[in-house]
């Protein structure tokens, strides 16, 4: 099987703190690829190099056969993404959210209208399509974004903690539903979680992310193998240590925070 | 095209809905027109300009022009914050037609609440010298419109937050609206003065409106035009390469 995600020395810099330091790895077509890291490791960096958001500071990447930073519009043809942070338009309905959608997608009225209706009823939204979003609680906004990235079928599906503020129920069913469309429609599928279970079930590989740094791949078995433990979970925790990351209330702050304890490190 | 389409349709959906920004946005206008109309009506007009209202109507048709797009091209720091931005920016539609659909979204905006203003200006007793120039001046409003939000666009776009929102409003809308002609005439400024007021795009606009409404402009219609397509082609150019640079 080919790669349909090559990445090379990857090193995206904010000011002269290092959030991905010269990460290197592949994806191969088909694949549901998870990528693991305590807060502040560089995964929601990483993945916005990969579509086209933020520009690397050095290093490669090469997507379904396209550099981002060179030919952006062919990348972006070829991925959907659900994003970390909110990103719906508050002040429309949840239909008109995804009706934009799919016509910025340039997916034909019929087949758009069609898979709306599917995708509404399936994240159980269909009854409230005419809401406005600001009038949703956080759960039914992530299930409206979920559905958003799933209205037209890409060669590669970002998830960035998909699963963040949703219930068991609508968590399996999402999974049960992506992994059938990995099936059937031989999609990549590329995403972040801070679950365990998740992860190790779902995943057929998995990266391990941590300041910056790829510090281990391979399947969960692989990994547990690897730190002779018998959870991902506990493989996670040796690989990347006890210590609570700081937390910020927004990334200026995380970054100051993080640059006082390396600078007090190295004192 | 169906992107700029999908693009002018939000922007607009997003005004018809907030029934505050349209109400809220005409209180400024309103006041100018009423405050200055009568407070200073009789001074204008006993130094022999005329009548304050005809001159008055114009520049505050102008002003809600100027004010009203690049509000609505500043929304680009909104959508980054509420993090809609991001899901416009990995579409696979260029950033180009992106930037000019919410553009001509914005003086579409800018574009009604112009005629709105107009239709209030009414109300003291402004009277349009002949009303079939009503169509030449909403193309010149929607002209207008896309400079200014083309340029509130290309501000956004370098601006992370809205912490510069103040120093846009106080250090370039608001000049630009005094030094436009809007509220006094220029004719009497001292030189330097009217050297700058030659620099500021919204007087032409200005101009122009006077010329078709009350037939009383100090350029020419063709000047006018000239300079405001010019104009708007710049700052098109350069508010749609920055755009299309942002990174979030
Ligand atoms: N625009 C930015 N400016 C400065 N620093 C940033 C910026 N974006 C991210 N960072 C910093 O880069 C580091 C990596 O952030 P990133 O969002 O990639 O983490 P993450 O692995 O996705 O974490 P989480 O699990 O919390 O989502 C953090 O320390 C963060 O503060
Ligand atoms: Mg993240």
């Amino acid at each position: 099987m080919s790669n349909i995600i090559e990445v090379k020395n990857l090193k995206k810099q904010f000011g002269d703190f290092t959030a991905v330091n010269d990460i290197s790895f592949e994806v191969k077509a088909g694949e549901i690829f998870a990528f693991l890291g305590p807060n502040g490791a560089g995964k929601s960096t990483t993945i916005k190099m990969l579509t086209t958001l933020l520009s690397p500071t050095s290093g490669s990447i090469i997507l379904n056969n396209n550099n981002p930073v060179e030919n952006p519009n062919a990348v972006r043809h070829s991925f959907g993404i659900v994003f970390q942070d909110p990103s719906l338009d508050d002040e429309l309905t949840a239909w008109e959210n995804l009706e934009f959608h799919g016509v910025l997608y340039n997916i034909e009225k019929g087949l758009r209208r069609k898979r709306i209706e599917e995708l509404m009823k399936f994240v159980e939204l269909w009854d409230r399509k005419n809401s406005l979003v600001k009038e949703f609680s956080g759960g039914m906004k992530r299930r409206l974004e979920i559905a958003r990235g799933l209205l037209h079928h890409p060669k590669i599906l970002f998830l960035d903690e998909p699963t963040i503020g949703l219930d068991p129920q609508t968590r399996n069913h999402m999974w049960t539903y992506l992994e059938e469309l990995n099936k059937s429609e031989g999609i990549t599928i590329f995403f972040t979680t801070h679950y365990m279970e998740e992860a190790s079930k779902i995943a057929k590989r998995i990266a391990i992310i941590d300041h910056g740094k790829i510090i281990a791949t391979g399947t969960s078995e692989e990994l547990q193998i690897k730190t002779e433990t018998s959870s991902l979970e506990e493989a996670f925790l040796k690989l990347t240590g006890n210590v609570i990351r700081e937390e910020g209330a927004n990334a200026t702050d995380k970054l100051r925070a993080h640059r006082q304890w390396r600078g007090g490190g190295k004192r | 095209m169906k992107t700029i389409y999908i693009m002018w349709l939000r922007e607009l959906k997003r005004y018809l809905r907030s029934k505050s920004r349209i109400v809220g946005s005409l209180g400024q206008p309103v006041l100018f027109l009423l405050a200055l109309g009568y407070g200073l009506g009789s001074t204008f007009q006993k130094a022999g300009q005329g009548n304050y209202i005809d001159f008055l109507a114009p520049g505050i048709v102008g002003m809600t022009i100027i004010f009203t797009s690049i509000f609505s091209g500043i929304q680009v720091i909104w959508d980054r914050q509420f993090g809609f931005l991001k899901e416009t920016m990995v579409a696979p539609v260029s950033r180009f037609n992106i930037m000019i659909g919410r553009t001509l979204g914005g003086a579409t905006i800018a574009t009604i609440q112009g005629i709105i203003v107009f239709c209030l200006a009414l109300i003291p007793g402004f009277r349009p010298q002949n009303w079939f120039m009503i169509f030449p001046l909403i193309l010149i409003m929607l002209l207008v419109g896309t400079m200014f939000t083309a340029l509130g666009t290309a501000i956004a776009s370098q601006l992370e937050d809205m912490q510069g929102f103040q120093l846009i409003m106080n250090f370039l809308v608001m000049p630009l609206f005094f030094l436009s002609g809007a509220i006094f005439p220029l004719s009497g400024l001292p030189p330097v003065l009217v050297l700058i007021t030659k620099f500021d795009p919204l007087s032409y606009g200005i101009d122009a409106f006077r010329i078709l409404l009350s037939n009383s402009g100090v350029y020419s219609l063709t000047l006018d035009i000239s300079v405001l397509v010019i104009i708007t082609l710049i700052f098109l150019s350069v508010g749609s390469y920055l755009f299309s640079k942002v990174q979030i």
